[in-house]
């Protein structure tokens, strides 16, 4: 039985994406595109700043028109309840080079900590099991983290991991906001600089 | 089939737009059938169609063309994440099929369907209606140059005049 969640998600961000090759990342707003710009300012990120619920979907349209690359979505459990019904057509479209990590602190932490469904028992990851992802888990322990960073970029089907996370101050680390810059940095990283010029 | 929705057809083939997702209507069954016979395009069915801005958003990003089908009740469930299309300056196509107007039986649709033009045009879109049938490819290409010429969000409304009038009874 697990009470409360004791993973800090810094730490998690950091482990899941160390050596990312040429992973692509979306990343939901608010912490997890902190997270994810606290490791680094990556031209293959793409970290949102509203579109909540979309980071999901932004990936599946990412995952179908790179079929060669993984693609990992980073986002918090409250973003993930906003876009649930996504599950089941992520599920239905079935990309093998989706993955969706979602850091569960089971509040809404930017707003004031006011709790969401998962802090009562829902389970997303038994929800994506429910719409048909051909695998889903949650992790509570620090030694599940490597073998999940190694899924990401092994497994050759779509899946989705709950990683439970404490509640934690985390020093502010923002990603550019400019859209239409983070636009054509990830395109001209994976696509080249002739898209400028199409 | 009507001949305009081979048209549609065409010009996504024509203009390569590959990826199709949707939220159905009785409007666009016959493109649904076509696109999703072509082994050249991903097509998705969607839960809501906010679903398919975002995949559209994706699609792009990754380098192919996306476009979104949908009925006009299914854009006001769209209004916050067409934001992406606005402030990315991400090309974006969406075909339409208008309810709640030239007439309408079903009164629950004339508000999303009044207001369909007004919404997309708030959140930044540039809007074209089309009524006739000879006039659905001219605009439809227009619509798909501007959108991925000029990175704009473009909803084309496919009109009730156009579609034909959904009867719910046998007129008397």
């Amino acid at each position: 039985m697990n009470l409360a969640p004791r993973l800090n998600r810094r730490e998690v961000v950091t482990a899941l994406l160390a050596d990312r090759g040429d992973l692509l990342v979306v990343a939901g707003l608010g912490a997890t595109a902190w997270d994810v710009a606290s490791v680094e300012d990556h031209p293959l990120d793409f970290p949102l700043w509203g579109a909540m619920g979309g980071a999901a979907m932004v990936g599946l349209g990412l995952a179908f028109a790179q079929p060669s690359r993984k693609v990992l979505v980073i986002t918090g459990d409250g973003e993930m309840l906003m876009g649930m019904g996504s599950l089941a057509t992520i599920a239905t479209a079935r990309p093998r080079n989706l993955r969706i990590a979602v850091i569960d602190n089971e509040c809404y932490a930017e707003t004031g900590r006011q709790r969401t469904s998962t802090a009562f028992g829902a389970d997303i990851a038994a929800v994506a099991l429910a719409c048909g992802f051909p695998h889903a888990r949650t992790v509570w322990e620090a030694d599940e983290i490597e073998p999940l960073r190694a899924d990401i970029h092994q497994r050759d089907d779509l899946f989705l991991a709950v990683i439970k996370v404490a509640l934690s101050d985390d020093p502010k680390a923002l990603p550019p906001r400019d859209g239409a810059y983070l636009k054509n940095r990830m395109r001209a990283a994976l696509l080249g600089p002739q898209i400028f010029s199409e | 089939m009507r001949h305009w929705v081979h048209d549609i057809y065409e010009v996504f083939r024509a203009q390569t737009v590959s990826m199709v997702s949707y939220v159905p209507d009785a409007g666009h069954v016959d493109l649904i059938k076509l696109c999703e016979a072509d082994e050249m395009m991903r097509v998705v069915s969607l839960t809501t169609e906010e679903e398919g801005v975002a995949f559209a958003a994706g699609a792009y990003l990754g380098g192919k063309r996306a476009a979104l089908l949908m009925q006009s009740s299914g854009v006001g469930n769209c209004i916050n994440m067409l934001s992406l299309i606005k402030t990315c300056q991400l090309p974006f196509l969406t075909l339409v099929t208008m309810r709640g107007e030239f007439g309408e039986f079903n009164p629950w649709q004339i508000p999303m369907g009044q207001a369909t033009p007004l919404v997309l045009s708030a959140m930044g879109l540039i809007v074209y209606r089309v009524d006739a049938p000879s006039e659905v490819r001219d605009v439809l290409e227009a619509a798909v140059s501007l959108a991925f010429g000029s990175y704009c969000g473009v909803a084309v409304l496919l009109s009730q005049r156009l579609i034909g009038t959904k009867r719910f009874v046998e007129e008397k």
